[in-house]
């Protein structure tokens, strides 16, 4: 901030105070013989005032708010750029606080830097604190009992969209993951997408028109097996789901599946090693991989 | 009889019923917001009954339609008796009611539509903003044209502070409602980002300062006098307080933003002038309680008195508690909580409501020829109702909203949060519940407000035109 600036609003400040303080001082001042008189105005009939001094508590009460004021404002960042004798600001104040934690909390973690994400998954304390950090950063989407909702996936079934490997897990939490399904609507026409949408459904067992399932699976070689491959098992490493099992993330009624062909989706898992540093990915990884059921573990 | 020889009571009469009429529509919404909180499924899953909706709408049904009817009728009135003329223009008066009742009919029908430019306490779309401000405008004219008419030197302490209410209000409209209209129901404000925060809660701190702090100190001014009987305490300390309290307020704003974008200096000047304006706001309370020393009796029997006694008395305790809560320790637990919902309703509830009820039963009987309502006895029932209605409110929402602040700060050896968010709202749920209870029974007090005043005005023809009173040779 400039010095004008600064000297502006210090300026309307002292104006203020400044005149506050001088009408507090012409009035306080008792003139002898006005005590208990009225001011000899009368409105209305019968309105009349008093002229009664002002209350000396009153009085205190103000010039102490007054000379707190003018103290805070000395020690404290207010007047522009000034920046106050203590050297005080939100962001010190924050870092301040967090660094604090940082120091009260590293001892905890120092025993987990030794430890693989297979031993964190054995400890315990490892898994008190994990439910923790995930009942702060992950429930909100995921939900407090993880099983997702519509559009956050469930992480108790076992599958994986991206990879149930500990690396795989780390990375989507440290890293983040970006989905995109493409929009069809326009490439497919209503008729397209409709036979889409019903060789989809046939692909999990349900039941669907066999001719529109039949066009459709000429479609899905076109548009859909680049990233949901021949069998519509998907493909990890692009984030494309298995369309063959029943783990849906956004719906598999007809419904929502010609939504997600015709207007494609958008998701996205933000990254959380910068928030959260690597001490706490892991443990979180260790975590949600102990959700799954125990027999899915191996498969992916 | 020659028309400027008799007062404009038409236009307060008016106001006053409408005061009334949206009293209980809006605490009505407010009753089923509160109850939404409790149990969700009430929105119907209709989108215009949704609590995001509604919301608005009962915060612009309370604040302006039942808090302004009672401002723009009062006010009317008391500038009429304390200058001796008749208002300064009963056509543009005419259309100060007509425009304002238009005002709130547009904002019951589009806010619930969806329709908000979403800055809180000024929601409403571009032309009906400007159609606020072309009424308050007119508002202007009748209330200084009456004061320059007037037949004694000086002015009554009630109209300053009705004065600068009216102009603040004005300059705080158009300054905030400034936007670029791309519809006629979408505009983008003219402001952006943290300028836009802050202009915003100069606004809505100020709407609070002179639309429900000044406004309503004029109220004071004349109807506590008036009812008790006795004269105004200090004339000097009106002075005091008075010029105090508007150089000050204007300086309170940021403390709505307090650990945000907004520079720390500017949090700073919002928190040190919202300490210094505790004296200031002090000063009215004071000269309102002791105008009734030495008639401390009449309360036993007089239940208008009542009203308006604690509603000054929930004044002094909401603009100590507004201070405190702006101190950046205080603020960083209270913050987004309940308790600044509560604190809010002390100030709305306990001060606003309470003064505009009181002074409506005071006004109502002079306004239609009556000595005294229908029932004084029902009054003093409405009087306890909203009394406790509004205790059972604000305790309810200080506890809940300590509670929040407590959880949502609470935090585990292991750095994290003891608490998700959803934990402290269950904890909320029994608060709500109270809050509820409290409301029903406000609203309740509405209700019997509603016959009682029903029954006053009905009760056979009396309505006269009141002859100017000349001014006293003093």
């Amino acid at each position: 901030m400039t010095a004008g600036w600064t000297l502006f609003v210090a300026i309307l400040v002292a104006i203020n105070i400044g005149g506050s303080v001088w009408l507090m001082w012409v009035t306080a001042s008792r003139r002898p013989g006005e005590e208990s008189a009225t001011t000899g105005h009368v409105w209305d009939g019968d309105l009349v005032e008093l002229n009664s001094p002002l209350p000396r508590w009153w009085l205190w009460l103000f010039v102490g708010s007054i000379v707190f004021a003018l103290g805070y404002l000395v020690l404290y960042p207010g007047l522009g750029g000034w920046p106050g004798t203590l050297g005080w600001s939100q962001q010190q104040q924050w870092q301040q606080q967090v660094a604090a934690v940082e120091k009260a909390t590293a001892p905890l973690f120092e025993r987990f830097a030794a430890m693989s994400v297979a031993q964190l998954r054995a400890d315990e304390d490892a898994g008190r604190i994990a439910r923790n950090l995930f009942a702060n950063h992950c429930a909100m989407c995921h939900g407090s009992d993880a099983r997702g909702a519509v559009g956050f996936p469930n992480l108790t079934d076992g599958d994986w969209q991206w990879g149930g490997s500990e690396d795989a897990v780390y990375t989507t939490i440290a890293q983040g993951r970006t989905g995109v399904m493409p929009a069809w609507g326009e490439a497919l026409g209503p008729q397209g997408v409709e036979e889409v949408v019903a060789y989809v459904r046939s692909l999990s067992g349900q039941a669907v028109p066999a001719a529109a399932a039949q066009a459709g699976a000429e479609r899905y070689q076109v548009y859909c097996l680049a990233c949901h491959g021949a069998g519509g098992t998907g493909q990890q490493a692009l984030g494309a789901p298995n369309l063959t099992d029943d783990v849906w993330v956004y719906g598999s009624d007809a419904a929502a599946l010609r939504a997600t062909v015709s207007r494609g989706r958008n998701n996205q898992m933000p990254a959380h090693l910068g928030l959260l540093g690597e001490q706490r990915v892991r443990l979180l990884a260790a975590h949600v991989l102990n959700l799954a059921p125990a027999a899915a573990d191996a498969a992916d | 009889m020659d028309r400027s020889s008799t007062y404009n009571e038409t236009v307060v009469r008016q106001f006053a019923v409408m005061t009334v009429f949206w009293g209980v529509i809006g605490m009505l919404v407010g009753v089923i917001i509160s109850a939404q909180l409790l149990w969700p499924e009430l929105n119907f899953d209709l989108p215009w009954f949704t609590y995001s909706r509604l919301r608005p709408l009962h915060t612009n049904a309370v604040i302006f339609a039942f808090g302004g009817s009672a401002l723009f009728a009062t006010s009317y009135y008391v500038v009429q008796r304390t200058c001796h003329v008749r208002l300064f223009s009963d056509r543009l008066a005419a259309f100060t009611f007509w425009g304002w009742q238009a005002v709130i009919v547009a904002a019951a029908i589009t806010l619930p539509l969806g329709y908000s430019t979403s800055k809180e306490y000024a929601e409403l779309e571009w032309p009906i903003d400007v159609l606020i401000a072309i009424v308050w405008i007119a508002y202007a004219i009748v209330f200084f044209g009456t004061l320059a008419q007037r037949r004694v030197r000086h002015i009554y302490v009630a109209n300053w502070f009705y004065a600068a209410y009216i102009i603040t209000v004005a300059v705080l409209h158009i300054g905030n409602s400034a936007a670029l209209p791309v519809g006629w129901l979408k505009s983008y404000s003219a402001y952006a980002g943290t300028v836009d925060a802050m202009v915003q809660w100069w606004y809505g701190h100020n709407a609070v300062g002179f639309f429900l702090t000044a406004g309503f100190l004029g109220m004071m001014y004349y109807f506590v006098p008036r009812q008790a009987g006795q004269p105004v305490y200090s004339y000097r300390l009106s002075v005091v307080h008075f010029w105090t309290l508007i150089a000050i307020y204007m300086w309170a704003g940021p403390h709505h933003l307090q650990y945000s974008t907004l520079p720390d200096w500017a949090q700073t000047l919002g928190m040190v002038f919202s300490l210094v304006l505790l004296a200031p706001s002090w000063g009215g309370m004071i000269n309102g309680i002791m105008t009734l020393s030495g008639a401390w009796h009449r309360l036993r029997t007089d239940p208008i008195l009542k009203f308006l006694i604690v509603s000054l008395s929930f004044y002094g305790m909401s603009t100590f508690e507004g201070p405190m809560m702006s101190i950046k320790t205080v603020n960083a637990l209270s913050h987004f909580t309940d308790w600044t919902v509560g604190h809010v309703h002390s100030g709305a509830l306990g001060w606003v409501a309470m003064i505009s009820i009181g002074t409506i039963y005071a006004l109502l009987p002079r306004l239609y020829g009556r000595d005294a309502m229908h029932s004084t006895r029902l009054i003093d029932v409405h009087f306890w109702v909203m009394t406790i209605g509004i205790v059972l409110y604000i305790a309810a929402m200080w506890i809940a909203g300590v509670t929040q602040g407590l959880m949502w700060r609470a935090t585990n050896p292991d750095g994290t949060l003891t608490y998700t968010f959803v934990e402290s709202l269950a904890a909320t749920y029994p608060y709500y519940a109270v809050r509820l209870a409290g409301g029903v029974l406000v609203l309740g007090g509405m209700f019997l407000m509603a016959w009682n005043v029903w029954r006053t005005i009905g009760g056979g023809a009396a309505r006269r035109d009141v002859p100017v009173l000349a001014p006293a040779s003093a």
